[in-house]
Order: C-alpha cells, then structure tokens, then sequence
C-alpha cells in the first residue's frame, strides 16, 4: 500500500503523505491558509475556523488544520465561498474584541490585526460587543498582563499551559457567550499556580496576554544623571534579539547589541553570562559537596539529585509542585540575581559607587525572571538587587524608540568589571547548557583532565529531546576526590515543565538515581523563553539552538573555572566558591506555595 | 406520498413484553453479521440528532481494530420540553441495556454506558437495580458486558457525542474535531458506539420483530416509528409514538387547537413551517422543509395565532447564545450577533436589510461551525425569518 495520497489544490495535483493535513498539504505547495488557533507547538484545536476550505462535493467547509487529506480530496482554498466566510468570521471576532490597535502592546506584532488587514475589513457591520462584556484587566502579577478585552479564545494559552509546561493555571470557563480564559476561582495570575514563564505570552497571537513592561522606568533611569544605570544581558537574548530588528532566526548579534546599548545610555554593558560562570563554580562546588556528604560521611539527609535553579519559572513551579523537594535545589540564585547582587557591592566598591544611585538593569528572555527580581528575599546587596527587569522584545522596543539602525551598528565588546565570560556560559541559554558547563568544570576540577568529549562538546546532554540522559564516569580522580573514583556521575536535563514533571515523578517514585538535574522552564531552554521573539517554534528554537553553540565554539575560553574575572572575584572579595559572603550575597532559599 | 399519509399510531417501544431475557439469549447465538445485516435492512436511523443509520455506525466499530471498545447510550436529553427518554428509561429499561448487550456483542465491547442528564438522578438507583439483574442475567449466558452510568454536568452540548466523551473523561464539554469519528476513535480514544436511547430501543424491536416489520413502516428514508413530544398550543400535549412520514397536515388536525400559525419541527434546532405550507411537509428524515435531519427531541412545538414569532425566535436564540459551548468563533459569536441584530432590527436600530446580512452570517455558521449545534442556528433563523419577515420588523 503506498503511503503517498493524491489531491488537488486550488485544481493543481499534489501528491502528499497520508496524515497530512489540509493545512500542512497548502503550505508544501506554498499556499498560505489563515490560521489562529493553531500553532506548531500544539494539538489542534480548530476553534477559530479561520482556516476553513472548501473540499468540493461537500456540504460544509473544513477546518485546515484539523482535517487530514484523503485520497482524492480537491481542495479550493480561496474559492468565493471560503473568502466570504473568512470574512464573516474575521469581523465575528472583531466585534467581540477591543480593537484598539494603536493602544496595544501587541501592534505590528499581531495576528489577529494581520488577518484584518489582510481581507480589509474596513468597516464593522455588525454590533459592538465590547461595551457589553465587562471585560476586566488583570495586571497584579509582576511578569504578566492580562488584558480579556483582546482575547480572541483561541486557548492557545491554555494548551500551552497545560501540554508545554503542565502547570494549568489558565482554563477556560463559562459557556455560550461568557466563555472566558480564566485561573483557579477567577483569581488573579500572582494569586494562583503560574510559573511566571510566560509561555502563554509567547504563544498568544493577540495582544490578549503580554508581559509587564517596564520600558518607561528604564527611561527616566536612564536620564536621571544622578544614576549609574548598569545593564546585563543574559546568554540567549544574543541569539533572539535580532529576530524582533528584522533579521533571521538564529543570528548572532552579541556585538551590535552591546553597541545599541551603550548608545541608549547605560552607563555600564555588563554580561550575565559572567555570573553564568560563577553559578558554575558556586553550584559545582556545592554538587561535589553534597556528593562527598553523601558518599564519605554516609549522610542520609543530603538531598540528591541536586537541581539546578537558574529558572525561575521551574523555581516557582517546585515551590508549587514539589515543596518536599525544595532541599534539593541548588541554594545557588539564578545568574540575573548573582549579578544583581555583586554589581550593588562588588562593583559598587570596585568602580567607587555608592549603591544607591545605581540602577539595576537586566535584559531576559524571560519574565519569570520579572518575578524573580522581584522576590522579597532578593535584597542581599541591602537594596533591591536587579531594579528592572526588560524582556528581549522590551529591549527592541527602546532600540527601535531610540531609532537606531541595528544592522549598522558595530561590534563593541561588552565593558569590564563583570563583563567577561566563557563558552561555557553563553550556552546557559540552551536546555542542557548548564549541565554541559558544569560538567566541563566538575570534571576537570576533580580529575585534573578535560571531560573526555570532543572538542569539549558534550553532545548527550545537547538536543530537543524533552528528558534526556547521560552518565559520565570518574576515573583516576586527584587525591581529594579519590571518593568518586569509579562512581557514574548520572545526570538528566529536561526542559519545559510537563518534562520536569516526567522527571521529578522519576525522582519520587524512586524509579530514578540521578546525582544532578538541570531544569529549565520553557522549550528548549532560555533560548525559547517567554520574553524571546514572537513567534516561536521548534524550527525558530532550533536555528537560535545552533547559534549558541557557535557562539561557544568561537569563545577563546570555553571553561568557567577559566574566567579571569571570575578567579578575580574570588581573589578580591569572596575568597573561595561556598564561602561566607558566597553564602550570603549569592546563594537563597526557596517557599512552599500552595497548589491551585 | 406524503400529502396522502394518514396519521397513524403506534405502540412499539412502552409495549412490555418482558421477553429481554429471550431476546438477549437470542440474539447473541446469532452471528454479529447476520445482525448487523438485519439492522441494516431495517433502514433504523438515529433518533439523537444526525440520523446516520444504525446498522452502518456498529458496523464500523466492529470492523475497527481494537482489544478495547465502548457502547454509549446517550441519554442527556437536554432538548427543552423533551422528556421521551426519561420515560423510556423508567418504563423499559431493559429494552435499552439489551440493545446495548447485542451490541457489545457485534461489536466486541465489553463495557457500556448510560449517560444520564443530570436532571435525571432521580432514575439513578432505579436504573441501577435494572442493570445488577440485568448483569447477573449476562453472567448466566456468559456473556461479558458490564454498564455503568455517568451523571451528566447539566450542559445541552454535552449531548453533542464527541462534548459527552469529553466530559466523560473528566474534561470540559467541548465538541472534538471529526475526523475521527467515535465509531473509530471515540471515548478514550477507542472505537465507540453512541447512540440515543431511543435508536436502542428501536434496536430492541428490529431484534425482536424483525427488520421487515420495522421497515414497513414509515415511509421511504424514514422507516419505521418515532416518539414525538407535542407542546405548545395543543389541547393533547405530551408524548406520542408515531409513524414516520406523516404530512405536518395530518399532525395538525389531529393536535392542533384550530388556530395552529405555524409548528417547530425539532425543536430549537429545527425548522419553523409556515400554516400555508403544512401541506407539503412530512415528518421524517428528509422532509421537503424540514431538511434530512430530524432533532434530538422529536421535538413538535404548536404555535397559535396568538404567538409572537419574532418572540419564538428570541427564545431560540437566547438559548443558544448560552448553551453554545463557545469555542469555535462563528457559533459564540455568530449566536450573539444574531439575537442582538433581531432586536436592533425590532427597535429600529438598524435597518430591516440587516436581516439580509443576519441570513448570510447564518449560513456561515452552518458552513463553518465545528459542531451540529452552531450549524443548525440557520435552521430556525432562515424558516422564521423568511416566513415572518414582517414580524420581525414591526
Ligand atoms: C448540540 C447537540 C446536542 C445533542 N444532544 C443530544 C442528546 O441530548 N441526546 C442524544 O441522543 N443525542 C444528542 N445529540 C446527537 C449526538 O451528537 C449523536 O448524534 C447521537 O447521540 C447519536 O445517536 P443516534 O445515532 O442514535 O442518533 C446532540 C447533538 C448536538 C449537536
Ligand atoms: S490584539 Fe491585535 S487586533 Fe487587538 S488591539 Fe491589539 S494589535 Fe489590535
Ligand atoms: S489569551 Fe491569547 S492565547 Fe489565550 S485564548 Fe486569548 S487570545 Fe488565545
Ligand atoms: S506564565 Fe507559564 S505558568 Fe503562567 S499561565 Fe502562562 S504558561 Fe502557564
Ligand atoms: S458550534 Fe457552538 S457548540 Fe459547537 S463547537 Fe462551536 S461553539 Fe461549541
Ligand atoms: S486554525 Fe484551524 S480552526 Fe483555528
């Protein structure tokens, strides 16, 4: 039996593999057909019915995105029919929604306001629904707003939800006309189980969920001439930024973006990815600390597997999920607020500042890190630690304010003083990054040689894979660390909640023995975060994937413990990896939230 | 034909015999084709919504690859002023769960279930009971089927097959795309038979009497008989098994007050004919006006003189500007714009043309709704609209 079909589309013979869809037969053929409520990352839902066609001989339209080919199938998808009917349904949803485009956040950017302007809906025939609605807005929590005014109820936000990250804390309630997105008991975001990792903002195709934004503050910082405005830019805003300045998925733009940022006026273009390097020594300290707890002193209150905590969006989510768990997470903070709280003491000292005119600036690819910054227990430099936090779509937004032409700008290197860093930590910003960082150093701090891969690459632990896992064995290790000659060092790496899930259920059953866990909240890792470029998709992730390894390979240092800077540091002001202003300025503890 | 047919009654589905066990035993030494063959010749249709033919939809899922399949009886009767279910349930039970048994039998299913409206837990422990003789009778003959009951939620579109398999896996009552269809992939994914009580019921019959004396009866692609429920203007409401095929005529002459303006066919879903075309309507499942669907209830509302049908209409939509489930863009909204736009019209908000656009956005709905429920809005907005447009305006 062939696995091939035969159909027409639009009178034209295709021949296409059997479970293909309608939509994805057009687009082989490069033919467009609107969409809103699909999305790669998803299962269909086909609820929009933007997307309908006409299969000749049939009564109704189908659904693109939900009907598979059959043999023998003609499909018009532009016929007089499927264009009238696309219009109705376009101005159907304009009529439910606030379409008041040039106060969106979501303007130039939107896929709803694209299909609009596409079929020319000049005028609205039908009745105004948005007086009647009572739409609320939702703006409490740090990271994410809700705005039900512009939701379309494509529940790409809920299938995001649930099958990317398992969290669940949007759901749609009500029927009828007052079906609505929703939380738990219609609680506000910061009230109920959401990660922060915004997710949903990213799949969202309106303006319906977008994240807090915090470009005005960043403003009057910046022409405050009282200020010392510092900024950090994490290892993945590199790989995305130029997606939102109009160039391809997957460059790299580390130099003209330290350039953009130093002609918006920050004082200082310091690097995350310098506190990525200390995370490594701090955190792999702390591993082969609780491995020789647990191997040498036989202590049975070590908690292994040891987790990594640099999401914030997978913090929150143990805190909800999993608080037996807490003690297994690294005490390390994430690298934004190891930053934050070095560049209010250490820096402060270095440069002669007094900490309080000093502005605290990230760039993220995250808004979980919003909330991160946000924390009560982020104060350990006796401020707050990182002042504003700026997704990489809030970064485009002041260049573009600032009318900078990006592509002409040129490459400048990021300052010094915290603004050096290796290989190892620029693919932080990839899922299994951190692993592979650590395991570069661990390894080679308790062997005396480098991990046995080529090139250092440590390719198990690379890929898209949800879970995946790899186990490296210690042999002949330095004196002190003769514990761990022979052991099997076992390791997993998931990214994406639901695949956290996967594992911590491994962990607790008892079905799995790892020593070292890394999480990462959103797909892909940071690279995929929920402050990145919209869209996104696992061809975008994967193209942003391959240019963070460039970066790396092209770093003329690839080892954390490597980092000039960083041995710096610890020479003039920590003193040694786990020590007492360690302990305080860059390790944290975590809390048990409750589940709904 | 139609206009020369004679109302007639009919006493199949509340005649008790108490022969199920016999009928049961029976049934399951004949082979599933032969069986199947017998549905098919009956030429029963479904008596829930669609009409697809019985013998077809269990052909199917036996023919479907799978150690696990479902039968579901589809008792969520959420049609308003219906209740011809209910009193099946409560009156023969058995007829259902033996229809269900034969046709776990052909199909290779081994559990069923009855989902129950909610409103109706009252038949609960009842049904129950039904069902503990009812499996302790199937163990006697060796025959594996098991019945549970699922309580429905209380929503009209967790009647809608692929809604209730949601909610019965414990999501919410949303239509699913199709394909795949539930003889295929249904309640978890399984091959699944859905079908109303009714259908079962008349199954229970064909099993017994045979295809031919089924088919007999009704007329050309509507055999056999159905229960109407009569409401509205009538001096005889309640609930009336009759033959299919009968001219609206007849059926006004024998429930109508003398005053009869117009009769709903079907409920909210249905159509509304006109008294200047009784004549030429048949009830059955391709009535000239009545289109090839006859709706869940069999449903049959009388209106006289008195009625306001722009008030008829209002109600309708009403109702399914809330009971739609309101995920797919052109029913939730559709739903809303056309009972705000009748109203607009009423008050002279907009103008009486409106009503033109309001007719196309229909049909919009009926081409590109996900489910029958938005589909079939055009059928009662199109038939009163066109025959009382003036109602509409003044
Ligand atoms: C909105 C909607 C509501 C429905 N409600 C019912 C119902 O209450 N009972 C029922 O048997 N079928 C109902 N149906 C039809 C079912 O989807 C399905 O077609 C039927 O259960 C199949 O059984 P049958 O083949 O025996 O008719 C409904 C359909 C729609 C679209
Ligand atoms: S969500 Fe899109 S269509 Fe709606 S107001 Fe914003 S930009 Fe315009
Ligand atoms: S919030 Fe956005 S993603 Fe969610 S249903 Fe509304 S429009 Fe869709
Ligand atoms: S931010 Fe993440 S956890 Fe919160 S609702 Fe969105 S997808 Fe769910
Ligand atoms: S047609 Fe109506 S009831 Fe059916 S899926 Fe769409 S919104 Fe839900
Ligand atoms: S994209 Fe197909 S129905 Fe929404």
């Amino acid at each position: 039996m062939s696995d091939k079909l035969n159909i027409t589309i639009n009178g034209f013979q295709v021949s296409v593999k059997k479970n293909t869809t309608i939509l994805e037969a057009a687009d082989e053929q490069g033919i467009r057909i609107p969409t809103l409520c699909y999305h790669k990352d998803l299962c269909i839902a086909g609820n929009c019915r933007v997307c309908v066609v006409e299969v000749v001989g049939q009564k109704r339209l189908s659904a693109a995105c939900a009907t598979p080919c059959e043999e023998g199938m003609e499909i018009l998808t532009n016929s007089l029919k499927v264009r009238n009917s696309r219009k109705h349904i376009i101005e159907l949803l304009l009529s439910e929604h606030n379409a008041d485009c040039t106060k969106c956040y979501r303007n130039g950017n939107c896929e709803l306001q694209e299909l609009a302007s596409e079929y020319k809906i000049m005028t609205q025939d039908f009745i105004e629904l948005v007086p009647l609605k009572n739409y609320t807005i939702d703006a409490f929590s740090p990271s994410i707003i809700k705005d039900d005014s512009k939701c379309i109820r494509c529940q790409r936000c809920v299938r995001t939800c649930a099958e990317l990250q398992g969290v669940n804390a949007l759901t749609v309630s009500h029927k009828g006309d007052k079906m609505k997105i929703t939380t738990f008991f219609e609680k506000n975001m910061n009230q109920v189980v959401c990660t922060n990792c915004g997710q949903c903002v990213n799949h969202c195709p309106t303006g319906a969920l977008v994240e807090k934004n915090y470009i005005e503050e960043v403003w009057e910082a910046i022409a405050d001439p009282t200020k010392h405005v510092v900024v950090q830019t994490a290892p993945a805003v590199r790989v995305g930024l130029g997606e939102e300045l109009g160039l391809p998925s997957g460059s790299r733009v580390t130099g003209k973006m330290v350039s953009a940022l130093k002609r918006l006026g920050f004082d200082s273009v310091l690097d995350t990815d310098f506190t990525a390097d200390l995370t490594i020594m701090e955190e792999g300290t702390e591993l082969l600390t609780r491995l020789k707890k647990a191997l040498v002193d036989k202590d049975e209150n070590v908690a292994l597997p040891m987790a990594t905590s640099c999401s914030p969006g997978w913090i929150k989510y143990i805190e909800h999920m999993y608080p037996e768990f807490l003690n297994n997470l690294s005490t390390c903070k994430s690298p934004q607020q190891m930053f934050g709280a070095l560049v209010k003491t250490y820096y402060a000292k270095a440069r002669n500042l007094d900490p309080e005119n000093i502005v605290s600036v990230s760039i993220m690819p995250c808004t979980a890190k919003k909330f991160e910054a946000y924390r009560p227990e982020m104060h350990d430099s006796g401020y707050r630690d990182v002042d504003y936090v700026l997704t990489t779509r809030e970064l485009a937004i002041l260049i573009k304010q600032a009318g900078l032409d990006f592509n002409k700008l040129d490459e400048v290197k990021y300052d010094r003083l915290m603004g050096e860093s290796s290989g190892a930590a620029v693919i932080f910003g990839a899922t299994g990054g951190v692993m592979e960082a650590a395991l570069r150093t661990a390894y080679e701090i308790v062997t005396g040689r480098e991990v046995p891969f080529e090139n250092l690459n440590i390719n198990p632990v690379r890929g898209m894979e949800g879970v995946r896992e790899a186990s490296i064995k210690i042999e002949k290790p330095a004196k002190e660390w003769a514990f761990l000659d022979g052991v099997e060092l076992k390791c997993a790496v998931a990214h994406g909640l639901v695949n956290a899930k996967a594992v911590m259920d491994a962990v607790k059953s008892g079905k799995a023995d790892y020593h070292f866990i890394e999480i990462m909240a959103c797909p892909g890792g940071c690279l995929g975060g929920g402050g990145q470029p919209i869209p996104t998709n696992p061809e975008i992730r994967q193209k942003r994937a391959e240019a963070i390894y460039a970066e790396d390979s092209d770093m003329p240092i690839r080892k954390s413990h490597l980092n000039p800077e960083v041995a710096k540091l610890y020479k003039d002001f920590l003193k040694e990896p786990l020590g007492e202003v360690s302990h305080h300025l860059l390790h944290t503890k975590y809390t048990k939230r409750e589940r709904y | 034909m139609a206009n020369s047919y004679l109302l007639k009654r009919a006493d199949f589905i509340f005649r008790n015999e108490n022969d199920w066990e016999k009928i049961l035993s029976n049934s399951i030494k004949k082979k599933p084709a032969d069986l199947i063959n017998e549905l098919i010749s009956s030429e029963l249709k479904g008596r829930g919504g669609a009409g697809f033919p019985t013998g077809l939809k269990w052909k199917l899922t036996s023919e479907a690859k799978s150690d696990v399949k479902y039968v579901i009886c589809n008792a969520d009767e959420g049609e308003p002023g219906t209740f011809k279910d209910r009193e099946i349930l409560s009156k023969v039970p058995y007829k259902v769960l033996t229809a269900m048994a034969v046709c776990g039998y052909i199909t290779g299913a081994k559990q069923g279930f009855i989902y129950l409206r909610g409103e109706y837990k009252f038949l609960e422990e009842e049904l129950y009971k039904a069902i503990d003789e009812f499996e302790y009778y199937c163990k006697e003959i060796k025959l594996e089927f098991k019945i549970n009951i699922f309580m429905g939620s209380g929503a009209y579109i967790c009647g809608e097959e692929t809604a209730l398999m949601e909610s019965m896996e414990g999501r919410r009552g949303e239509p699913r795309n199709k394909p795949p269809f539930p003889s295929i992939e249904g309640y978890k994914e399984k091959p699944t038979v859905i079908n109303n009580v009714e259908t079962l019921a008349h199954a229970y019959t064909i099993f017994k009497e045979g295809a031919k004396k089924f088919y007999d009866l009704g007329v050309q692609y509507s055999r056999g008989t159905k229960l109407f429920s009569v409401s509205g203007d009538t001096p005889k409401p309640g609930i009336y098994e009759l033959e299919l095929g009968m001219s609206l005529q007849d059926f006004v002459y024998e429930f109508g007050d003398g005053d009869t303006k117009a009769v709903q066919v079907g409920g909210a879903s249905g159509f509304l004919v006109p008294r200047k075309k009784f004549k030429d309507a048949a009830i059955g499942f391709q009535g000239k006006l009545t289109g090839i669907s006859l709706p869940t209830g069999g449903s049959m509302m009388l209106f006289n003189s008195s009625r306001s049908m722009f008030n008829v209409l209002d109600n309708y939509l009403e109702f399914f500007r809330e009971e739609s489930c309101g995920q797919c863009t052109p029913c939730r909204v559709g739903c809303q714009q056309l009972l705000l736009g009748i109203k607009a019209v009423k008050r002279g908000d907009k103008p009486a043309s409106y009503l033109d656009k309001l007719m196309r956005l229909t049909e919009t709905m009926q081409l590109t709704a996900k489910c029958g429920l938005g589909q079939s809005v055009a059928n009662s907005f199109s038939s009163i609209v066109e025959n009382f447009r003036e109602e509409m305006i003044y």
